[in-house]
């Protein structure tokens, strides 16, 4: 599957059926700091990628503020 | 993981409520709380006049949506920090989200009517970048919410946010600041408009995920001068928590309101009075904005004098190197200081 990691502006393939949690953790990526998209589609950790699947990470904390 | 609600495919999970929701139940999820917040806080009715403060990011964008399906009278205000290009397309975001909600928008324009962004004000006096955009926005927003006759001002802070400030604040002990981190902070000057946080009930992941429901097309990018900002760190740390211990950050700051500020409100409470130059409320006689503004314009002048000055040694090195054959006195070409300050 390709992972499109929105932070650091990079995609990365990787093989074989897994869970959003699983992949999650192998990038070492808290779930709490992003969104996982598929399409338009909010995929939540128990949700299943296949090889074709393409998906987002992307970031959800913002910093500095009023 | 099914939605709680119609059992149909969730979209997100929310571990600190122990429940997930389908994209449909969760925007009725993220109504509900900020309609409590809302109500709860007295915040505004709608009959207010309600100028909310949007940035082009998603917390502040999904605040405006939400509060115009709720039936609020509201008006954007974007303030143009002058950041180049983050600048240019965050308020292309706020003003393309403005015409397809066919709402009102403001725009402040700093380096309009500066001169210079708020990294040169930072730069010019010695403080933080995020620290002076955060004065430069909290001064604009009181004074178009006065100058429009808004009875309140909504900014887009969620739970994250404040937990985040909290921690900081709680850190350093920061009494006088802590004594003011609630959600509401009343209006204790007649020129002091009051101000809300709709969304301290939401957290960030969640406040994103409402953003892409509702196809809203926000700036994901981060300011480039946040790299390395405290709230960061503290949001990093409290993420590492809420992972080990769903509810941390909830726990953390409605604690703090529920037990900890009813302890500490009215300690350290300034007396506010007009600033001198531009009459905005505040605890000194010139408020901090004209403070760093005037700051500014001082270094910048001084900058540009010495700019000047090596400017007019330069040439005047080039000409004497033309006329080497012909060597005028070195006091000549000492000319810069009298250059006007």
């Amino acid at each position: 599957m390709k992972v499109l990691i929105r932070q650091q502006k990079r995609e990365i393939e990787i093989a074989g059926r897994r869970s959003v949690r699983a992949v999650l953790s192998e990038l070492r990526v808290n779930p709490e700091t992003v969104l996982v998209i598929r399409g338009t589609e909010l995929l939540t950790p128990d949700a299943h990628l296949d090889d074709e699947d393409t998906i987002e990470l992307r970031p959800v904390v913002s910093g500095g503020g009023v | 993981m099914r939605c709680q609600k119609c059992r149909s495919e969730a979209s997100l999970e929310i571990r600190r409520h122990h429940a997930a929701f389908c994209a449909t139940h969760f925007l009725d999820f993220f109504e509900r709380q900020v309609e409590r917040a809302v109500e709860t806080g007295k915040m505004f009715t709608r009959e207010d006049r309600v100028l909310v403060v949007v940035s082009g990011g998603k917390d502040s964008l999904a605040l405006w949506d939400v509060l115009c399906r709720l039936g609020y009278q509201t008006t954007g205000l974007y303030i143009n920090l002058g950041i180049g290009q983050y600048s240019e397309e965050s308020q292309q975001k706020a003003a393309a989200y403005a015409r397809s909600l066919g709402a009102p928008l403001l725009i402040a324009d700093i380096p309009g009517e500066f001169g210079i962004g708020v990294e040169q004000f930072a730069r010019a006096t010695g403080r933080a970048s995020c620290s002076a955009c955060g004065l430069s926005k909290r001064y604009l927003f009181n004074r178009v919410a006065l100058d429009h006759g808004f009875s309140v001002v909504a900014t887009g802070h969620n739970l994250d946010d404040e937990a985040a400030v909290l921690l900081g604040n709680l850190l350093h002990w920061q009494t006088a600041y802590l004594a003011r981190q609630a959600p509401v902070l009343p209006s204790t000057h007649p020129r002091l408009v009051k101000k809300v946080k709709p969304l301290y009930r939401i957290a960030e992941r969640e406040a994103a995920a409402y953003a892409v429901i509702r196809g809203i097309d926000y700036i994901v990018e981060e300011c480039p001068n946040s790299v390395g900002a405290k709230s960061l760190l503290y949001k990093e740390a409290l993420n590492l928590l809420e992972q080990a211990a769903p509810g941390t950050k909830q726990s953390l700051y409605w604690g703090f309101l529920e037990r900890g500020l009813p302890l500490i409100r009215g300690e350290d409470d300034p007396v506010l009075r007009a600033c001198q130059y531009c009459e905005q409320p505040t605890t000194a006689e010139v408020c901090a904005f004209c403070r760093m503004t005037e700051r500014a314009a001082d270094r910048m002048r001084i900058r540009r004098c010495h700019e000047q000055s090596l400017s007019v040694a330069r040439s005047s090195g080039e000409a004497n190197r033309a006329r080497s054959s012909n060597p005028v006195p070195p006091h000549a070409a000492a000319t810069h200081g009298d250059l006007p300050l």
